[in-house]
């Protein structure tokens, strides 16, 4: 059972308080977007063993979204921050480095 | 025959005698006794029948991996099925029963399964059971699950009460053996707060029986000595009868406390405690391996570690002569212990060429026979040991000579309990020299910072002898108040471990067939798993018919699966496989480790949350009047809803008619609050509904109300309800009862995650409001009775809403229907809800003043074909199935679910639809039935081509009535299909337009 910081309110929540939300930063494609776009935004999800991007929701808190990187193998939680990232942010990818030296990115 | 002993004891209190019985038999024991040391002391020896041959079986161990002793404890609602007698502790009055027995556990006819043994190899129901396929379920699984099974299930509600705990450590210690003491006194003393948790009522572990000194002090004073500084020590929780039954993820542990076994009335019998730890020390001892010779389940062959375990603390004599056998050094203090005890050691067999350590020539100083690569050949003895052939162990079996005995002490050597390092995926290594798997520290479980959150200490980690025990405890506790606590641990940690003064011990010789040349009939008769009665020779036939992965071979043999989990076994087990197929052991691997590490009961699982606080239960501002007046409950959510309100000695089916009529000719009333009420406030939330809902909202007029569809990216249909506009700015969406959090979670996510600049807000004020639907022809005139709003068809007209005090109180009205009657609903202030509500009952006094339940509410809706989410809908129905078309906007660029609907497989013709079903005999279609189609399908099946999504009993009509999704309904109109019942009948249907009352829509715009 995880326990996440949420970056809005800052209490290190059970994951009994969460609710997970499956893979950050899609993007979305609506009307006019080509099936296999929009096939790839409704059903493909990285299901990565290592460096994982996340949604959460802080349900039983704050109520508040946000988005953890970590790794799926040994839980190790590297950030927590805000839903209002399009992609991770800069410090985010530092501390994953900083922990997994040559990590190459998201595939 | 086993016996108490006249003097000793550590553990008992032999001023304290206590009475107990056992199949019907008055024993007697002592306080301090476990059930286990108490049936030996009466010489209860045989306890069980095996689970498969039904074989007579004695008590093996004396802790957690006892395979054998499992008994019911308890009688009626306070029964407890396969309770380990070895770690229940003795109570006055305890009732214990055996199990897997029949007609009793003396003569037990399913011995003959025993006889037939050589017919009951591994897989033995697999291969011969499978045909005729249908004679499975109807005969051979019945027979068999008679015959089998370790204990029966209680059959009345459990009596006892349980509680449970929230708790937080630095460092959470399992295990109060020495380790365990010296890792929590070296974090303790840095000021980490500190649990030590123990599964036994007894501190100390083995070190106080095995007769260790630690720092000049006999170990069980060092014991009590260490209890009483941590006892004192504000940040020190001790935990006696706490099993750590599992590690999971980021350092969340479950520990299974017994409080009391004969609790007093409204006191709690057992504590779950949800731990969260930041460091986890694993000092949770080693179990000791049997040896695998023929006859080695016999009652009276134990572990030698058990042997003295009770001659020790419990001064039970297992049998006057004990003959030894084992492979390593620390058997032999069981010969010690047993000879301090006044009794006879005929011999001490060891299989290794030779036998020259301290200990061994201590014994021979003392005069007993030392046998060095020696073996047991065979025991001698049905229900109870009489006596071991010897043979050579390096030899195929050939009788040496027959020594009589009354008991066999055995050890194979001793195996880390790895469970908690391994719950989380802790990887282990293959000690070679010890003949072990060991914690490896390079392969930790790790937590949320990356290190690891378990840490191995003692003789759990692989430090078996107590010299390099105690160390390795205390160096686990300084690391793991470093990592975990919030204080340097040079500060106050004493850097000088505690030091235990024990004999040096030989290495052993790995020991997995005895002897090792034995043949397969010696090889049937060896045991690995006792409980689940899988020998040798099954695992080496699992091997030879393919199943060579080690998980495969557990599965097929059922090694390992018993309530034990194979605590005892899969060493030994995989071993042998490692052999059959000539691969190292390392290489074979062992089976998963998952929690818990003994069984929980269920009731401690679910603490309180039993009964009527199972859940938490949300009620309405009016619930209680509705209790008063009787009404039959409907779950809807966590809400409870009225079904229906039954009258006199009125049948439910009755009391919904007469709703429904009320309705239609009079006027009713219904508790609406469950409806979400989610209030969408800025300048952005017409834009935001007009994504959400698949129709515009944006351009609702402020003072209307206007229906909407919400759908998922899928396309499919998730909720749906009247959005009303309050003011420029502002919305009201209403949602379905059951539907209001997730909708609310729904809008939230959109606005949070992907349009975070929007200036929206959202509320959920479903429990803000009480609202009350007032409906049917003479719903006007009870608005009127209490005055206030000018609810005239003129001034109110269908779909606005307005605002006012109606009869005082202040109130929104939206003049809105679901059953295309006249129709109000009023919110108020969930405070005023009962008072409105007994006002409005007594305005209607005139017409009947008629509450109505959801039942009836269905029926109202079904008449006039208004889809409810839930029935017509199942996460896989669009909108266009519905033909619900008309709430869809063509203008618009974008909605959530228009890009999914424009899917080719979504808009084909050919799929399921909405339509109107009347039976051709005027009866009921059930719910859910299918309609058949000519033909099969690919499994021989008949096609379908259409369901009932809801039907009713109308009371207006007189007939039934049913709505469906049928393969191009709508194109259908006049057609009958046929629906196939649960009895074989086919009830014949007419397809038809799924408004059954009033198409025309005049009875709501009055």
């Amino acid at each position: 059972m995880l326990t996440l910081t949420c970056p809005n309110c800052g209490v290190a929540a059970d994951e009994t308080e969460l609710a997970p939300g499956g893979e950050a930063h899609l993007k979305r494609f609506g009307p006019g977007a080509s099936d296999d776009d929009f096939e790839a935004y409704m059903f493909a999800r990285a299901n990565p063993k290592g460096i994982h991007f996340e949604r959460w929701r802080h349900a039983y808190g704050c109520g508040k979204w946000f988005l953890a990187a970590r790794c799926t193998a040994t839980l190790e939680v590297f950030a927590t921050y805000p839903a209002q990232s399009a992609a991770p942010p800069e410090a985010v990818l530092a501390a994953i480095r900083a922990r997994r030296p040559g990590w190459e990115g998201r595939s | 025959m086993s016996t108490r002993l006249a003097t000793g004891g550590r553990l008992i209190d032999r001023t304290r005698p206590l009475g107990f019985s056992f199949d019907g038999a008055r024993l007697r024991g002592y306080a301090g006794d476990t059930l286990a040391s108490a049936l030996l002391a009466n010489d209860r020896m045989l306890v069980g029948r095996s689970f498969k041959y039904h074989r007579p079986r004695g008590i093996l161990a004396s802790g957690a991996e006892e395979p054998n002793a499992l008994l019911g404890l308890g009688t009626g609602a306070r029964f407890e099925p396969n309770v380990r007698a070895t770690q229940q502790p003795l109570f006055e009055g305890a009732t214990a029963t055996s199990q897997n027995a029949w007609p009793s556990l003396a003569f037990d006819i399913g011995i003959l399964n025993d006889l037939a043994a050589r017919l009951l190899p591994a897989g033995f129901y697999y291969k011969t059971f499978i045909h005729p396929r249908p004679f499975w379920k109807h005969l051979f699984e019945p027979v068999i699950r008679r015959a089998a099974g370790l204990g029966r299930a209680p059959r009345e509600a459990d009596a006892d009460r349980y509680e449970q705990l929230y708790a937080f450590a630095d460092v959470l210690v399992a295990g109060g053996g020495v380790a365990g003491i010296a890792a929590a006194l070296a974090a303790a003393a840095t000021g980490a707060r500190v649990i030590l948790a123990e599964q036994t009522a007894h501190w100390g572990g083995r070190a106080p029986v095995d007769g260790d000194r630690i720092d000049g002090q006999a170990a069980a004073e060092w014991v009590a000595a260490a209890l009483a500084r941590l006892g004192a020590m504000p940040n020190v929780t001790l935990l006696p009868r706490t099993m750590v039954a599992g590690v999971y993820d980021h350092g969340y542990v479950l520990a299974e406390e017994t409080l009391a076994d004969d609790p007093a009335p409204g006191h709690a019998r057992r504590r779950l405690w949800r731990i969260r730890a930041r460091r986890i020390i694993a000092a949770t001892g080693a179990i000791e391996r049997p040896l695998a010779f023929a006859g080695n389940d016999r009652p009276g062959v134990m572990l030698a570690s058990a042997v003295r375990d009770y001659v020790v603390n419990w001064a039970v004599s297992p049998g006057d002569r004990t003959v030894i056998v084992t492979n390593n050094d620390d058997a032999y203090r069981t010969a010690l212990a047993l000879l301090d005890a006044g009794l006879a050691v005929p011999a001490i067999l060891d299989a290794r060429p030779e036998a020259t350590g301290a200990l061994p020539a201590a014994l021979r100083a003392r005069g007993v026979r030392v046998e060095a690569g020696r073996a047991v050949a065979r025991v001698l003895g049905r229900g109870r040991v009489r006596a071991v052939q010897t043979c050579l162990q390096a030899g195929e079996g050939a009788v040496i000579d027959e020594i009589p005995c009354e008991a066999v002490a055995m050890s194979g050597g001793w195996s880390p309990v790895v469970h908690l390092w391994s719950h989380c995926g802790g990887k282990l290594r293959w000690d070679e020299g010890r003949a072990m798997f060991a914690p490896d520290p390079a392969r930790p479980p790790t937590g949320a910072d990356g290190a690891a959150m378990v840490i191995a200490a003692g003789a759990a980690s692989g430090a078996l002898h107590a010299t390099d025990c105690l160390r390795d405890g205390h160096e686990a506790g300084r690391r793991a108040a470093a990592e975990g606590g919030s204080m340097p641990p040079e500060a106050a940690s004493p850097a000088e471990a505690p030091h235990a003064e024990a004999p040096a011990e030989a290495p052993l010789m790995p020991v997995w067939r005895m002897p090792q040349g034995a043949g397969v009939r010696l090889a049937a008769k060896m045991w690995l798993d006792f409980q689940n009665d899988v020998k040798v020779s099954d695992v080496e036939l699992a091997a030879r018919e393919g199943y060579q992965s080690v998980e495969h071979a557990k599965r097929y043999t059922t090694l390992g699966m018993a309530t034990d989990q194979g605590k005892t076994s899969n060493i030994n087990g995989l071993a042998v496989l490692a052999g059959a197929i000539d691969a190292p052991i390392p290489a074979v691997g062992t089976t998963t480790f998952r929690p818990p590490y003994t069984p929980v009961v269920i009731g401690t699982l679910a603490g309180e949350a039993r009964g009527a606080v199972f859940q938490p239960l949300r009620r309405t501002p009016i619930h209680g009047w509705h209790e008063a007046r009787g009404a039959h409950w409907e779950p809807v959510g966590q809400w409870r809803r009225p079904y229906c309100f039954p009258q006199g000695g009125e049948s439910h089916a009755d009391a919904v008619r007469r709703e429904v009529l009320a309705v239609r000719n009079a006027v009713g009333l219904l508790d609406a609050s469950t409806l979400g009420k989610i209030l969408v406030k800025g300048p952005d939330a017409g834009r935001f509904l007009d994504m959400l809902y698949t129709g515009v909202m944006s351009t609702l007029p402020v003072g209307k109300c206007r229906y909407g569809l919400m759908c998922n990216e899928n396309g499919f249909l998730s909720d749906d309800g009247v959005v009303a506009r309050l003011s420029e700015d502002t919305f009201l969406c209403h949602t379905t009862s059951g539907g209001a959090d997730r909708i609310h979670g729904w809008m939230e996510d959109w606005l949070q995650c992907e349009w975070w600049d929007w200036k929206v807000y959202t509320a959920n004020l479903t429990e803000q409001y009480a609202q009350i639907a007032v409906v049917g022809p003479k719903a006007r005139a009870v608005l009127e009775g209490l005055g206030g709003i000018d609810v005239s068809a003129e001034a109110f007209p269908f779909m606005a809403w307005v605002e006012g005090t109606l009869g005082g109180i202040p109130a929104r009205i939206y003049r809105i229907s679901f059953s295309g009657e006249l129709s109000y609903e009023i919110a108020v202030p969930a405070a005023r809800g009962l008072e409105l509500w007994e006002r409005l009952m007594d305005a209607a006094a005139p017409h009947g003043a008629t509450p109505y339940g959801t039942e009836a509410l269905h029926v109202l809706r079904a008449e006039k074909g208004f889809i409810m989410i839930g029935d017509e809908t199942d996460g896989t129905v669009t909108p266009q199935d519905l033909n619900l078309g008309w709430a869809i906007s063509k203008k618009k660029a974008d909605y959530l679910g228009k890009r999914g609907q424009e899917r080719s497989f979504l808009t084909h013709p050919d799929r399921w639809r909405l339509v109107g079903l009347e039976t051709l005999d005027g009866s009921v279609l059930p719910d859910g039935a299918y309609a058949v189609a000519e033909g099969t399908n690919a499994n021989g099946q008949r096609n379908t081509q259409g369901r009932v999504t809801s039907t009713y009993f109308s009371p207006t009509l007189g007939r039934g009535i049913a709505m469906g999704l049928i393969a191009r309904g709508p194109e259908r109109m006049g057609e009958v299909v046929g629906f196939p019942t649960l009895d074989g009948r086919v009830v014949q249907a007419r397809i038809c337009d799924p408004v059954f009352y009033d198409k025309a829509g005049e009875k709501q715009n009055v």
